[in-house]
């Protein structure tokens, strides 16, 4: 992946036009998605593209910003959203309260997965996530009385949710879009966050050259452990989502295929850039949605064009976008 | 700056069966550059992974300002005041000259906080341009590192390397892969260098080494064969036969 690191436009704001949207990219992301559901062709399909694009943002810091390929992903935005299930059905704790715990619960989690992977490199840390996460699955479907087993977690349905006095209905997509939304705008501003601040460089330098940042005084491994449990945080919240917005959990979303679509999702939007996620998730989700209608075999047609990504265009949608706005120059 | 800033105890080193490095006792004293030389195969580059905490010796123990570095991690050396450059390049290639050294300079300070906004610590960009001048790159600030040339590369490193202001500064190789004018860019620098810091110098080249030196020291087959002042290196007969007549000043 070539190009010139967020942390340099960061450093030096420069009065370009792609600084300009470097700077506020927060705001303008939440801009975007505050009309995403006018441009999609369902109110459903932007409440997934919402969902999904936080996941996959939490998975970018690790996999894009940090170069660390795991294949487990799935293991914290189902355990979001299982906590989140557990704590409104099980301990009728609000659904305020319930998420904040599960996010707390999944980087738990995420410390547990990490202190093991972070140990590996390379193609080693790719199966060792994949197969802790795995783990994570098979627990989920053993513990049948606490997760509902196969037939995914049910019976904590949030449709009235009190907002400050106001009373909303949750049932209402638009409603639900927006609150939703909120929650994806916190994501955001939270990584953002992360990767303006000194740590943000701590990470570029461990995927640039783990070798080099020890040598310059980083302890390396505790970096990758922090990063994967900022990672699994984020993912997380977009499970909480996930869980309010269905009013149940699929066991599936453990399951090492979701894992591959986070990675495909990064991918088809652009590693590394800030807003690629959400895009890469809207495309995914479009492509599944449109081709889908007409054929069964849909997974083909995303694969074949999975495939022609990876090979022309490695930068995702959003990033050879970005590069073609200013070649050269650092990207979104 | 004067006294002992090193020592290094009886330092040995195995890899499985293979002796790499047996009871090496040297000291280096403050602010002066020394050179470390060798035949392939000497155990130099086992002896400088040891000093700068990539390697942990077998057996013996090293001191650094009376202080024993022994079970300390690698990335901890740096913040003790040791600091290296590597034999084949070491650089962030994906990041702007600036930032190769300015994430070095960060280490000292900070590394875990996700509040703090890093494009505001401008004390940082002051210190990394002040050693991007100390090499030469301050013209190349903005450009991303891998577009640098080879020898451009190398002062970079030492730049990153210097950015700590390391009290004890190891170069593997500085000039490795270099061609002669690049060489002797990269002399000069360590002369201006050597002025001012703790300087220890893993070299191929015998001619620059000798020149450049205060002190030498030998290794051959993981033993130290010699230690001493250039001109009583260059006349060592032991030296000599080892080393100085394999071929023209190259070992």
């Amino acid at each position: 992946m070539t190009g010139p690191s967020s942390g340099e436009a960061v450093a030096k704001p420069a009065s370009s036009g792609l600084a300009w949207l470097l700077d506020h990219r927060v705001l303008l992301s939440i801009a975007v998605l505050a009309v995403l559901p006018w441009l999609l062709p369902s109110k459903a399909l932007a409440v997934n593209v919402l969902i999904y694009g936080v996941v996959v943002m939490g998975y970018n810091l690790l996999f894009g910003y940090t170069g660390l390929l795991s294949f487990g992903q799935a293991a914290f935005f189902g355990s979001g959203a299982y906590f989140t299930g557990i704590a409104i059905g099980r301990y009728g704790v609000p659904w305020f309260a319930a998420v904040p715990i599960a996010v707390l619960l999944s980087t738990c989690l995420a410390a547990a997965i990490g202190i093991v992977s972070t140990r590996t490199r390379g193609i080693y840390f790719s199966m060792v996530t994949l197969a802790l996460a795995q783990l994570v699955y098979y627990v989920a479907l053993q513990a049948a009385s606490f997760t509902g087993g196969e037939n995914g977690l049910r019976g904590f349905t949030v449709d009235r949710i009190n907002l400050f006095g106001l009373q909303v209905n949750f049932l209402d997509p638009i409603n639900k879009y927006y609150v939703l939304m909120a929650f994806a705008a916190l994501a955001m501003w939270f990584q953002s966050r992360i990767l303006n601040s000194p740590f943000g460089a701590v990470i570029e330098a461990v995927r640039e050259n783990e070798q080099r940042a020890r040598a310059c005084g980083y302890d390396v491994e505790r970096s990758k452990l922090v990063v994967f449990m900022l990672s699994g945080a984020i993912s997380s919240l977009g499970g909480c989502m996930l869980a309010l917005h269905l009013s149940i959990v699929p066991l599936d979303i453990l399951h090492y295929q979701t894992s591959g679509m986070i990675v495909m999702m990064v991918l088809l939007g652009g590693a590394r850039s800030f807003f690629g996620p959400f895009v890469g998730a809207a495309s995914f989700l479009i492509l599944e949605d449109v081709i889908s209608l007409w054929t069964p075999h849909w997974q083909i047609f995303v694969g074949a064009i999975f495939v022609l990504f990876v090979l022309f265009l490695p930068k995702g949608i959003w990033g050879t976008l970005l590069d073609a706005l200013d070649s050269g120059k650092a990207r979104r | 700056m004067t006294g002992e800033l090193l020592r290094a105890e009886g330092i040995g080193k195995r890899f499985g069966g293979f002796v790499a490095l047996e009871g090496i006792t040297v000291s280096f004293a403050a602010g002066q550059l020394t050179s470390i030389i060798g035949p392939n195969g000497a155990g130099k580059s086992t002896f400088f992974n040891i000093l700068s905490g990539a390697l942990t010796p077998t057996s013996g123990k090293l001191h650094f300002k009376g202080r024993e570095l022994n079970g300390l991690p690698q990335h901890r050396f740096v913040h003790q005041g040791i600091s290296r450059s590597y034999q084949i390049t070491n650089i962030f290639p994906d990041l702007s000259v600036h930032e190769n050294v300015r994430v070095a300079a960060q280490a000292l300070i900070v590394s875990y906080d996700i509040w703090r906004n890093r494009a505001r610590m401008v004390e940082l960009d002051a210190r990394a341009d002040a050693a991007l001048d100390a090499v030469g790159l301050l013209a190349r600030r903005s450009g991303l590192a891998k577009f640098l040339s080879h020898g451009q590369q190398r002062a970079l490193e030492i730049a990153v390397a210097l950015v700590s202001e390391p009290e004890l500064l190891l170069l593997d190789e500085p000039t490795a892969g270099m061609g002669p004018e690049e060489t002797k860019d990269m002399v000069a620098l360590l002369e201006r260098l050597a002025d001012k810091r703790t300087v220890l110098l893993v070299e191929h080249k015998m001619k620059m080494v000798l020149g450049l030196s205060k002190r030498v020291v030998v290794l051959h087959h993981g033993r130290l064969l010699a230690d001493g002042a250039p001109d009583e290196i260059r006349s060592n007969p032991e030296v000599r036969r080892v080393y100085l007549g394999q071929s023209e000043g190259y070992g």
